[in-house]
């Protein structure tokens, strides 16, 4: 069954709108498949400091059309290798999104937020529910497509379709 | 009820009609990675239990982003992409035979009212051709090749019309960084983008490919151009819109009077007319990449650096977009101009526009490119800023070493 939990509490890192893949991971480090090389530059030219603070499980927030740029999937495989446990903003570029779903990184689209950075923030992924417990805030989320449901409770596309051989809608 | 382009093509690919908003199975015709992200497609490829992609006729391989490969690292990975093809039976396109959306085009991998899956985000290229073509990671990619299916969902359409002629000197790259400044950067995201009117009916394939390229700067799913006017060496079946089709946004520009368009840093929906940046110092020009690499980009460089030498404070690096678009520039003369005004020429490939090798700006550095990007980072250094603009806006400024409008260059 699922190797994605589907509650989770942790710190929010909190970072603004249009956050490109370029400042997600830069492309000269795109080009290998250790993730620990990537995990080790993730957002290194918008937050220099995140490698160092990001602890395992915590969870990134940003505002809109997260992701934004380039295809590569580099972008949410160094975000889930430096620790993120789940990604949550006001909306996503749509092959980033497609992307985190795919290796099993769940992603929550909750539309305008106020949430601050360092906020204490717990996670539903089944209900697709977030709460600020720091500002005691609910948000919910845009329910995900069906099929990405399978792919995510699967672990992501890798998984699911070794399961199934191919889609099924 | 009355349909879009894209959903045409879907429709077609499905076997029955489908309208915007439903999710679909459908049928893949093409598909492709590069070095980016053909590593982590293999990898997926093997590990969902893949044994043989699709159609090795119509997968493909491409090595680009980082070619020929600046160190052992990324040497390994290339010859990972050589063995995999290999095996597979299927074509790679090795170092220097061009950027991967060029040779899909030019070696038709895709034709119009395909549905074409890349691994590269500018894969709506082919919107140019009359193509439903969009971009996806590697995993996505992986199953593509294993399946010849993808999930998606049918997308609304923004239909953008133009209406006028460009003024002389005024090119399709001003006009989509035009258009990106108006929709901005997330304004088309999950939906498709049909271009039309008299401004598209007029251009090239080139230019056309130069359009649709930066769909992809509007977060879009795929932009088509619509196909009256195009031109191809080949007989094809045009997909056009219905009459009653519906869109869920419509612009409406006259773009007669349009002037050339400058994107500033650090994103591409930071345009304005070029007076605004005129006289800002440059270091560094550079042409080529899938948006403006092609023969009439080197060509309009060349007119205007003809018989004349660049700033001697700027270098100006050229990378065509295929060894194709290299052997045409070196037998119409292209070329020798080029390179006798002063510039240098690289490998046909990305380049440095992913800021991998073969041109890093230094810090504080100023690039104007005829790229599609210029987010912070973009060319490998973060303390650098990009310009962009139209290939005779790079080569203008190359000349006099500032930001410049080409047009007194050109008419």
């Amino acid at each position: 069954m699922s190797s994605i939990n589907t509650i989770i509490e942790a710190k929010a890192h909190v970072y603004g709108d249009h956050i490109d893949t370029d400042r997600i991971i830069p492309g000269k480090y795109t080009k290998t498949l250790d993730l620990s090389t990537l995990a080790n530059h993730v957002l290194e030219d918008l937050d220099p400091n995140f490698n160092k603070i990001v602890q395992k499980g915590d969870i990134l927030i940003a505002g809109i059309n997260f992701g934004c740029g380039s295809s590569r999937e580099q972008a949410p495989l160094a975000l889930k290798q430096s620790g993120i446990s789940v990604v949550i903003a006001e909306d996503f570029a749509r092959i980033f999104f497609r992307n985190a779903i795919n290796i099993g990184l769940p992603v929550l689209e909750i539309g305008k937020h106020t949430i601050q950075k360092g906020a204490k923030i717990a996670v539903n992924l089944k209900e697709g529910t977030v709460t600020d417990i720091t500002a005691n805030k609910i948000y919910t989320a845009t329910k995900l497509p069906d099929i990405m449901i399978a792919i995510l409770n699967e672990g992501g596309l890798v998984p699911y379709l070794n399961k199934n051989g191919n889609y099924t809608l | 009820m009355g349909q879009t382009i894209s959903e045409k093509i879907i429709s077609n690919h499905v076997g029955h009609k489908v309208y915007a908003g439903e999710l679909v199975i459908s049928n893949v015709d093409g598909a492709m990675a590069s070095d980016t992200t053909g590593p982590l497609t293999i990898k997926a490829f093997k590990e969902m239990g893949g044994k043989k992609v699709f159609n090795p006729d119509k997968c493909a391989l491409i090595i680009d982003h980082a070619a020929p490969s600046p160190n052992e690292r990324i040497a390994n990975l290339h010859k990972m992409m050589r063995d995999f093809a290999k095996e597979q039976g299927m074509r790679l396109f090795e170092i220097g035979e061009g950027i991967c959306h060029q040779v899909m085009v030019e070696n038709q991998y895709v034709k119009p009212g395909d549905i074409f899956i890349g691994a590269d985000s500018h894969t709506p290229t082919y919107g140019a051709l009359n193509a439903f073509a969009c971009g996806v990671g590697s995993t996505d990619l992986a199953a593509v090749m294993m399946t010849g299916k993808i999930w998606l969902k049918v997308p609304q359409t923004i239909k953008v019309h133009c209406s006028g002629k460009l003024k002389d000197g005024v090119t399709a790259k001003d006009l989509i960084l035009f258009l990106v400044g108006k929709i901005t950067v997330s304004g088309a995201t999950y939906q498709a983008i049909e271009f039309c009117g008299e401004a598209f009916e007029g251009l090239s394939l080139a230019s056309r490919m130069t359009i649709a390229n930066m769909s992809s700067e509007m977060g879009a799913k795929t932009g088509i151009v619509h196909p009256a006017g195009l031109e191809l060496d080949y007989d094809f079946s045009a997909i056009t819109p219905d009459e009653d089709a519906k869109y869920i946004k419509t612009f409406d520009f006259d773009v007669s009077d349009l002037e050339p368009q400058v994107s500033a840093p650090e994103s591409p929906d930071n345009v304005h007319n070029i007076s605004n940046y005129e006289g800002t110092k440059v270091d560094y020009a550079f042409i080529g990449t899938c948006c403006n690499g092609r023969l009439e980009d080197l060509d309009i460089a060349a007119k205007i650096l003809k018989g004349k030498k660049i700033h001697p404070d700027v270098r100006l690096i050229i990378a065509p977009a295929s060894q194709s678009v290299l052997l045409d520039a070196m037998s119409n003369g292209t070329m020798a101009t080029l390179i006798e005004s002063g510039a240098s020429l690289i490998t046909s490939g990305c380049g440095p526009c992913v800021g991998t090798h073969q041109g890093v700006p230094a810090d504080g550095e100023v690039v104007i490119s005829a790229a599609n990007r210029n987010f912070r980072g973009r060319m490998g250094n973060p303390n650098s800023n990009i310009y962009l603009g139209a290939p005779a806006t790079v080569a203008a400024s190359a000349l006099e070493g500032k930001i410049i409008n080409p047009k007194k260059y050109l008419i």
